[in-house]
């Protein structure tokens, strides 16, 4: 299983969950702390952090793709 | 004088005001919606749907058919409810406009950076408890100073001035106050602002009001600088000082717990996280319907209103098979909607983590053997506003 992250910016409210949740995955634009994805195909070891900052998101503006591994 | 109201849908059990009244729970057990009037001394009485499940309130909180149902409008009388620059009577595009001249300076790169003044406000304010002696009111020395401090320290509003804005801010959340005394507290608010955003206009200060002038002063009137100056005043402090409140009243309380606090900083975080869903200090988010909404297979109606109960949401029973109404500060992590949910959760939640982490486990650290000098039923709880809190706090050691 390999997971994609895909993040929709205009619904970003800035509240700051992913960075915190996962921190390798995602960050903040200074500007206005909307959401930065610094890894679109995170390794497996940050998944859990993924998935909870996917759940935390208030604004669903994270979107997880699962896929088989051999696809 | 008619006796207080405490709002329906805020209700708190007989002797345990920090459990939800049985009628709260029994609403939630009903599969139909229910029905409520809300007193209002804005709106008069009014019918709203009350939303008391943790997924119902999830789902609608997200959902952009439910909007804000007081959106500002420049020819009504200016209220609490009707005031440019305020997020929460913004919805859509508005909203976002607004909000993103504001969410730069609360990332959580701005917020660590912001540790060091925290951790000075709250050292001083102990000074001040220790000053103070045993028999000190831990709400007036400790609670309500830190963020009262932090937030005018960030927005670079004078400390000086707090008595006045402070008690302006509790007759905005107050729900017995009449039309009249909220309009008149609205223009003395604004006036307050009025100057010192004029100040900035001038020159632009060295902090947080200063930066929205200096970066988006151009694309801002002067109405909408000032309503986004009094909101992050009043929720910047309010809110806070109540999670410290009842955080403090209920870990002395409970010395097993207060000793994880004060003792394991790696459980802090998560005990943290509990005390804001155990506490839920603002009671309610009112929204009104712009279209039919089918929830569950039932309707709200178009320009129907709806309250939603953050207390009893939090402590939904379908959430979890424990006892949600008992504070366990090793709880594994449990959902809650105390900074709300949807587009306009709340923007300073970061900041409010920041310092209950930092002056709670500080608090504890710096008088071990802090105790209650009040018997626990006679703690004079707030339950008339919009804010739940604690009044007084009477501390010793
Ligand atoms: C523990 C402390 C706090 C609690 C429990 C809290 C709670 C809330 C809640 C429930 C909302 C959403 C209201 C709704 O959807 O109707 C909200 C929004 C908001 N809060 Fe907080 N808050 C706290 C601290 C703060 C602080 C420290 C600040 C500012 C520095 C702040 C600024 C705001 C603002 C500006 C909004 C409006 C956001 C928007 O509409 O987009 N809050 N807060």
């Amino acid at each position: 299983m390999v997971l994609k992250v895909e993040i929709e910016e205009p619904r970003c409210v800035a509240a700051g969950h992913c960075v915190t949740a996962a921190p390798e995955v995602f960050d903040q634009r200074e500007t206005d702390g909307v959401v930065v994805l610094l890894d679109a195909a995170p390794p497996p070891g940050a998944y859990a952090h993924v998935r909870e900052a996917a759940l935390l998101c208030p604004a669903a503006a994270i979107l997880l793709r699962e896929r088989d591994g051999s696809a | 004088m008619p006796e207080p109201q405490v709002l329906p849908f805020a209700a708190r059990a007989a002797g345990c005001p920090f459990t939800p009244a049985p009628e709260l729970y029994a609403m939630q057990k009903e599969e139909e919606l229910s029905r409520v009037d809300v007193p209002s001394p804005i709106l008069d009485t009014f019918e709203a749907v009350a939303v008391t499940r943790y997924e119902d309130a999830r789902a609608l909180l997200s959902d952009e058919r439910l909007q804000m149902g007081f959106v500002f409008d420049p020819d009504a009388p200016r209220s609490m409810l009707n005031q440019p620059g305020n997020l929460l009577n913004y919805n859509g595009a508005d909203h976002t406009r607004l909000r993103r001249m504001l969410t730069g300076a609360f990332t959580v790169k701005r917020i660590r950076a912001l540790q060091p003044v925290i951790e000075e406000i709250v050292a001083g304010r102990l000074d001040a408890l220790a000053a103070a002696g045993p028999g000190a009111d831990l709400i007036s020395t400790f609670c309500t100073p830190i963020p009262t401090l932090v937030i005018c320290e960030l927005l670079g509003v004078p400390y000086a001035d707090r008595a006045d804005f402070q008690r302006r801010a509790q007759v905005g959340l107050d729900v017995n106050a009449t039309r009249e005394e909220h309009i008149t507290n609205l223009v003395e608010m604004d006036a307050y602002m009025g100057e010192l955003v004029a100040a900035h206009r001038r020159s632009p200060g060295d902090n947080l009001l200063g930066a929205i002038v200096r970066d988006h002063g151009d694309r801002l009137t002067e109405d909408e600088l000032i309503g986004i100056g009094n909101m992050l005043l009043v929720a910047g402090h309010e809110t806070t000082a109540s999670m410290l409140a009842c955080s403090s009243t209920l870990l002395l309380r409970h010395p097993d717990q207060l000793a994880v606090v004060r003792d394991e900083p790696a459980a802090l975080d998560g005990a943290v996280e509990e005390l804001l869903r155990y506490c839920s200090p603002a009671i309610t988010m009112p929204r009104e319907a712009a279209e039919d909404i089918e929830l569950r297979g039932r309707r709200i109606r178009r320009g129907e209103r709806v309250v939603l109960s953050v207390l009893v949401a939090n402590r939904d029973r379908a959430l979890a098979d424990t006892d949600l109404d008992t504070l366990d500060v090793r709880r594994a992590p449990q959902p809650h909607i105390t900074f709300g949910y949807g587009v306009h959760q709340c923007l300073g939640q970061q900041l409010a983590r920041a310092e209950l982490r930092t002056a709670l486990p500080a608090l504890f650290n710096r008088f071990p053997t802090l105790r209650l000098a009040v018997e626990p039923d006679a703690i004079d709880y707030r339950t008339t506003a919009l804010v739940f809190s604690v009044n007084t706090l009477p501390v010793t050691w």
